[in-house]
């Protein structure tokens, strides 16, 4: 775990944030959110986390983020108009990040560094899904199975609407 | 001495590192992985150019007309002059373009290509970048693709453009995922994620003659069809080439692009080709093995070559042979007929594991497969039943 | 010198307070479940640093829960840009200022 890695990937991810957060264009706002979330999954490499990191990129480049452009294609019509911005969220946010970091500085046990583990291996985590975690993930997939099908009925076209 | 062919290029890496003895820890990976993916791209770009002559001169075969023949010996050297031809066109930015988005369009669609072909092992110890989860890699990453194509389509600010990107990517969501489920029962059967693992455990002759390879199997020879069928789709190559069907929408996402970018465009189409493929061999042919147990003394890459070079021409084939499907057949087989398949696939696979792996197993899911494929082609037969004609005049 | 859990633990809070600020401050719908899905990104930071530096637990629970929040917030994404997409089609916006009628 190099610092100089470090701190690349958590100056890019803070930038693609920011420019998510801030761009003007919807299109831009969404294609930099894709970029923060690579560098999310660089920093889970880095914590040693590998499968968390592809199955991120996979989840969230491949899928919310087309799932976002291809929303922003669909009501088009207001993806190009600018956006008012409001400044007292600006105020919470900088409070609440204060807050934060007085709170993750001030805690002197959490200044410690990594301790030498084994990789951690797709197998393990596959074994672990299996015994330990399997209700959790049979309720996962029943959640996922409800969102498909909710998102489906609600943007399936209303055949009798009078309008 | 067949070790030593087999071993060459794994042996020249390591006597290139110890020339750096006494740099510092991360300057030696460095360099090593500067190694793996100059050699890589070194190999790939070559193949790329080969291709695309052979390619021309295939289908010239097949239409009876000589393909490429001016440009020196059999025109083969035809790719360095289209090289030179892109390289000194010039490179057109449509005004109302958004300019980022459309720049940075091809340099990603290139980018994910490139990556994917990373974790392919070529031959014995010859895996570039041996990660864990090797597959889950190559998917990530090829699913990033689909986000480019959508950058080229916006960025372009053209109406058949943004047509083009929007099929493209709604034929690539609906066939990841047989491309990807077609996947599970090798992984399942092997038990791990790690192309190297997969190759491995195809290894070995039964009887002496016969390889291990997971197609000599039914629920292996139903995937790889189903995978390569996905494949042609993801790599946008007729008969599903809708998204840049030239005699609908010009050349799709494509169209606003010209020189340099248009040709980034092209290779990044027959890098993802190879890679797709390269799995494909990985997945089902067993990876670098020999077929024969004899023919072993052969080195192990130009095993992995030779059934690359397999299905690449089969690719060309295909497309000198069909001709282009409407979008809705597409959509259509993909969620009617692949979907089921690939599901199927994975019960067979299962079937067959708890049957013992041996002639039971093989027969209880050839049997499976061919059930639901009856089955399935019977439901889902929309034929137009033709009655008898009949006049309502002149009887 | 490698990087402690503190500084990880920054970053992650960064990214939440950028989430909040977007959340918070764009009018837009889309921008709103962008902000959302970044602080529940952050979370999974903090999920993933905190399994990495303790002493190793057995299962590992931090990674596990990570796993089981992207599929979770891939599940939201997917329903709330379906409810972005109903409302536009209602209303023809989807400027959440301007939803303020009760009556469809």
């Amino acid at each position: 775990m190099s610092t100089a890695a470090f701190i690349v990937i958590a100056i890019l991810i803070l930038a693609a944030a920011l420019a998510a957060a801030s761009l003007p264009t919807l299109i831009h706002a969404a294609l930099s959110f894709a970029v923060a979330f690579v560098g999310i999954a660089a920093f889970f490499f880095l914590l040693g986390a590998e499968f968390v990191g592809l199955v991120q990129v996979f989840v969230y480049v491949g899928a919310v983020a087309v799932l976002i452009v291809f929303t922003i294609l669909l009501t088009r019509r207001d993806a190009t108009t600018p956006d008012k911005f409001n400044w007292g969220g600006v105020v919470i946010a900088i409070a609440v990040f204060n807050g934060l970091v007085w709170a993750i500085f001030r805690t002197p046990a959490l200044s410690i560094g990594a301790p030498q583990i084994e990789p951690l291996t797709v197998k393990r985590i596959g074994e672990v899904l299996m015994t330990d975690y399997v209700w959790p993930l049979q309720c996962v997939g029943l959640v996922l199975t409800a969102a498909l099908i909710g998102a489906l009925i609600l943007v399936m076209e209303e055949k009798n609407s009078k309008s | 001495m067949n070790d030593f062919l087999d071993q060459i290029f794994v042996r020249a890496k390591q006597m290139l590192l110890p020339l750096l003895t006494g740099a510092p820890d991360w300057v030696i990976q460095l360099a090593s992985s500067l190694i793996n993916i100059f050699a890589l791209l070194g190999v790939f770009l070559t193949l790329f150019a080969l291709i695309s002559v052979l390619e021309r001169k295939i289908l010239g075969r097949m239409q009876n007309r000589y393909g490429p023949n001016r440009v020196g010996p059999f025109g083969l050297f035809q790719p360095v002059a289209d090289g030179i031809k892109m390289l000194i066109k010039e490179d057109i930015v449509p005004v109302r373009a958004d300019k980022v988005v459309h720049f940075l369009a091809p340099i990603m669609i290139a980018a994910t290509a490139i990556l994917a072909l990373g974790v392919i092992p070529y031959g014995r110890n010859m895996t570039p970048f041996a990660i864990d989860g090797g597959i889950l890699f190559f998917f990530a990453v090829g699913s990033t693709t689909e986000l480019a194509v959508f950058m080229a389509g916006w960025g372009s600010n053209n109406k058949f453009s943004m047509l083009g990107a929007m099929r493209a990517i709604a034929q690539m969501i609906s066939y990841e995922l047989p491309l990807i489920i077609t996947t599970f029962p090798v992984v399942m059967v092997v038990g791990a994620l790690s192309p190297d693992a997969i190759v491995a455990a195809q290894g070995g002759y039964a009887l002496g003659v016969m390889p291990h390879w997971f197609v000599t199997t039914p629920w292996g020879a139903a995937a790889f069809i189903l995978f390569f069928v996905s494949g042609l789709v993801e790599s946008n190559r007729t008969p599903f080439d809708v998204p840049e069907g030239e005699s609908e929408i010009v050349a799709g996402h494509m169209t606003e692009y010209s020189g340099f970018k248009y040709a980034t465009f092209f290779m990044a189409e027959y890098f993802g080709m190879f890679a797709i493929s390269g799995l494909a061999v990985t997945l089902f042919l067993g990876g670098w093995h020999a077929p024969i147990a004899g023919l072993q003394f052969i080195p192990s890459y130009v095993w992995f070559f030779a059934k690359l070079s397999a299905l690449l021409f089969v690719y060309i084939w295909v497309r000198g042979t069909l001709p282009r499907t409407r979008v809705d057949q597409i959509m259509n087989f993909a969620w009617k007929f692949m979907l089921p398949m690939a599901f199927t696939c994975l019960v067979s696979a299962a079937v067959w594991h708890y049957q013992g792996r041996g002639l039971a197993g093989w027969l209880w899911s050839l049997g499976v497969i061919v059930v639901v494929y009856v089955a399935l082609s019977r439901l889902i037969d929309t034929r137009k039943k033709f009655a008898t004609r009949t006049y309502r005049f002149a009887e | 010198m490698t990087p402690t859990l503190q500084l990880f633990l920054f970053v992650s809070a960064a990214l939440f307070c950028i989430g909040l600020l977007a959340a918070l401050s764009r009018r837009h719908a889309i921008f709103i479940l962008i902000g959302i899905e970044m602080m529940l990104a952050a979370a999974n930071l903090n999920f993933v640093a905190f399994w990495r530096f303790s002493p190793q637990p057995q299962p590992p629970i931090g990674v596990m829960v990570a796993i089981f929040s992207i599929a979770i917030a891939a599940a939201e994404a997917a329903v709330g840009l379906a409810l972005v997409i109903a409302i536009y089609r209602h209303y023809r916006t989807t400027n959440v200022d301007r939803l303020d009628q009760l009556k469809g």
